[in-house]
């Protein structure tokens, strides 16, 4: 037989416009067929009165709920109450404080997500440590001629924010710190981390929360008080370590021992072999977890509406208790629900680039 | 064949040593010296400690008994003993274990630079130089996912050269690799061989053996059973077990 070169052709075409992808999508055998129609009716009859409530018979501007006449949502009370889901209490002369501190934080988020800006280790490193320095000024003040705000007059959308990103700054190195404590062979430093993780992985949050405000102090010289936002703060802090350091030790296990030998066999040290071969890995595969849990603290942040604190969710409630706007509790809900949505939404994003930019090929 | 080469001086000196896995006794009194510039082939059924007696060398097993010196140095509960030996002694493993999210050169230049303080331009500079040596110096700027076993395994030995070790220690470099790529990684082990490297080589590469060894060792359970210039073990194997072995890998 004589052997031919064969040519090399384009695939054959398989989509033809969008009655062909419905067809082979939506309407390919009769079981399909029905799941289609009858999921599509109750997507329809569900969405439309629902976008017709939220957006088309929605009343958005006005200053009391007079203006709340056309029977849709009734935006003018989150409208005029919006100083206070994003600021709390925190004095209005002061606001460009917060949104100083808001803007060099998404700012610099931005920069690191961009693909092609430079110097991003720098961003990162300064995100880390400088950037805690300098939003904890602006916003407690009392330096530079800043006017002291004190915390209890912090809340809302900025106080969760402070909740989240210092228990997610915070809780990173600490947990890595358990995890290799962990994993380590000298059996004091060893069993110390495991009791610690074990101990606040088997509490749930509020109690740690309420152990923070209730039980924190008694340990405290008399007199010395102490920030209740502060408390807070460690509460949320160590509790989310103990289950970063789980998400850790997990990526370290799936490190093959073979990174570990050349590493040895090269004659690095502990530390150089930690951080320069095993954590860069291990926390590439760690990215979906970490998110995870920080998803999850972003979202657990509004337990502290229980201590007494006033984040986003807590203002909302304040809020739906004023007798001037009695009845707009969903409205208030749905607002503090997209909140949530759009950061959680955005870090989970963020991971999925983050994922492929770190992609080399194995 | 290169058998002119050794000095007197001991690079390796194995006495007496065992070791046990739990209640498992998986080296049993190993003896064995080498001087600089010798070149040792290892071999042995699967099991029979092979792995386990070259990872004492460079401490990524500990033995329980019996004293190891390399390079004039005492290997003992020391770590400071254990760095040092580390620096003179390179390793190169079945499945390359290069580090996957460095590029080829960052693999090349970070022990350099981390552990022996080399300034980055020396060391990079140096890398260059072996890449060359190991023929691949076009694929610096690659990660190591993006290479062939053979290329991996060619930086493999050049990231261990970069430290400069008095002795090199092999472990089956080349039964991980597609049956093309075994040539190119056996070519710059010999080269290396030519150029008066002391090493032992665990491999069943029986060609190399004959081209480079100065000394055959056969291990069966956990000892060395045979030991032989390369031409008298496999023309004249003494043990009944050597030439079981040999009659099973020289088959085919
Ligand atoms: N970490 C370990 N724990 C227990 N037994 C082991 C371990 N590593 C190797 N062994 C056993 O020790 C013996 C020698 O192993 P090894 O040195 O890897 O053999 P070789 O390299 O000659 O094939 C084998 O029987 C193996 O099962
Ligand atoms: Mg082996």
């Amino acid at each position: 037989m004589k052997y031919e070169i064969q040519p090399t052709l384009p695939p054959p075409a398989s989509m033809v416009g969008v009655i062909g992808w419905m067809r082979k999508h939506l309407f390919n055998g009769p079981i399909n067929s029905v799941a289609t129609i009858v999921v599509g009716y109750f997507l329809i009859s569900f969405l439309v009165p629902t976008i017709q409530w939220i957006f088309i018979d929605a009343d958005w501007v006005g200053d009391s709920r007079d203006a709340c006449t056309s029977g849709g949502a009734c935006w003018v009370f989150i409208n005029n109450r919006l100083d206070q889901f994003l600021y709390g209490f925190y004095p209005e002369a002061e606001h460009w404080r917060v949104q100083t501190a808001f803007i060099l934080l998404i700012g610099s988020i931005i920069w690191l997500v961009m693909p092609q800006t430079p110097k991003k280790g720098l961003v990162a490193a300064l995100l880390l440590v400088v950037y805690p320095v300098v939003a904890f000024f602006l916003l407690y003040g009392d330096i530079f001629g800043l006017e002291t705000v004190e915390t209890h007059l912090w809340g809302g959308l900025s106080l969760t924010l402070v909740l989240a990103v210092v228990g997610i700054v915070a809780s990173l190195p600490l947990g890595i710190l358990l995890a290799l404590g962990r994993q380590s062979e000298m059996p004091i430093v060893k069993s110390v981390c495991v009791i610690f993780i074990e101990i606040w992985r088997g509490v749930p949050l509020i109690t740690v929360l309420f152990m923070a405000s209730v039980m924190l102090p008694l340990f405290f010289p008399e007199g010395m008080s102490f920030d209740k936002l502060l408390r807070a703060l460690i509460g949320i802090t160590l509790f989310q370590s103990a289950y970063m350091a789980e998400v850790i030790r997990g990526g370290l296990q799936a490190i093959p021992k073979g990174q570990y030998e050349a590493a040895d066999a090269l004659g690095l040290g502990y530390w150089q072999k930690m951080i320069l071969i095993i954590m860069p890995q291990a926390l590439k595969l760690m990215i979906p977890g970490i998110v995870n849990t920080f998803i999850a603290l972003f979202k657990d942040t509004s337990l502290v509406l229980i201590i007494g604190l006033f984040d986003v969710l807590a203002i909302g409630q304040a809020a739906n208790q004023d007798p001037k706007w009695i009845g707009y509790s969903t409205e208030s809900y749905l607002f503090v629900a997209l909140l949530f949505w759009v950061f959680c939404f955005s870090m989970s994003r963020y991971s999925q680039q983050l994922e492929r930019q770190l992609h080399t090929g194995h | 064949m290169s058998h002119s080469q050794a000095s007197d001086k001991l690079m390796v000196e194995l006495r007496d040593l065992n070791k046990w896995y739990g209640e498992f006794h998986v080296l049993k009194n190993i003896n064995l010296e080498v001087k600089q510039g010798e070149k040792i082939v290892i071999c042995g059924p699967s099991g029979s400690g092979k792995s386990t007696m070259i990872r004492c060398i460079n401490h990524l097993e500990e033995h329980q008994k019996g004293d190891i010196v390399v390079s004039g140095i005492p290997l003992n509960e020391d770590i400071k003993n254990i760095e040092a030996i580390r620096k003179e002694v390179g390793m190169v493993f079945q499945h390359f274990n290069l580090f996957p999210h460095l590029t080829v050169l960052e693999n090349c230049v970070l022990a350099p630079i981390w552990v022996k303080k080399m300034p980055r331009k020396e060391a990079e500079a140096q890398a260059m130089e072996l890449l060359e040596r190991v023929k691949i110096p076009d694929q610096a700027l690659k990660y190591p996912g993006q290479l062939s076993g053979g290329q991996q395994q060619r930086v493999a030995i050049a990231r261990s050269l970069c430290m400069n070790p008095d002795v090199m220690l092999f472990d089956e470099p080349t039964s991980a690799l597609d049956p093309e790529m075994i040539k190119e990684v056996l070519d710059v082990m010999i080269e290396l061989a030519t150029e008066g490297m002391t090493m032992l080589c665990v491999t069943h590469e029986m060609g190399f053996a004959k081209t480079v060894a100065d000394r055959v060792i056969f291990m069966d359970g956990g000892q060395i059973v045979e030991e032989n210039e390369p031409h008298e073990f496999f023309n004249n194997p003494q043990h009944e077990r050597t030439q079981l072995f040999l009659s099973q890998i020289l088959q085919h």
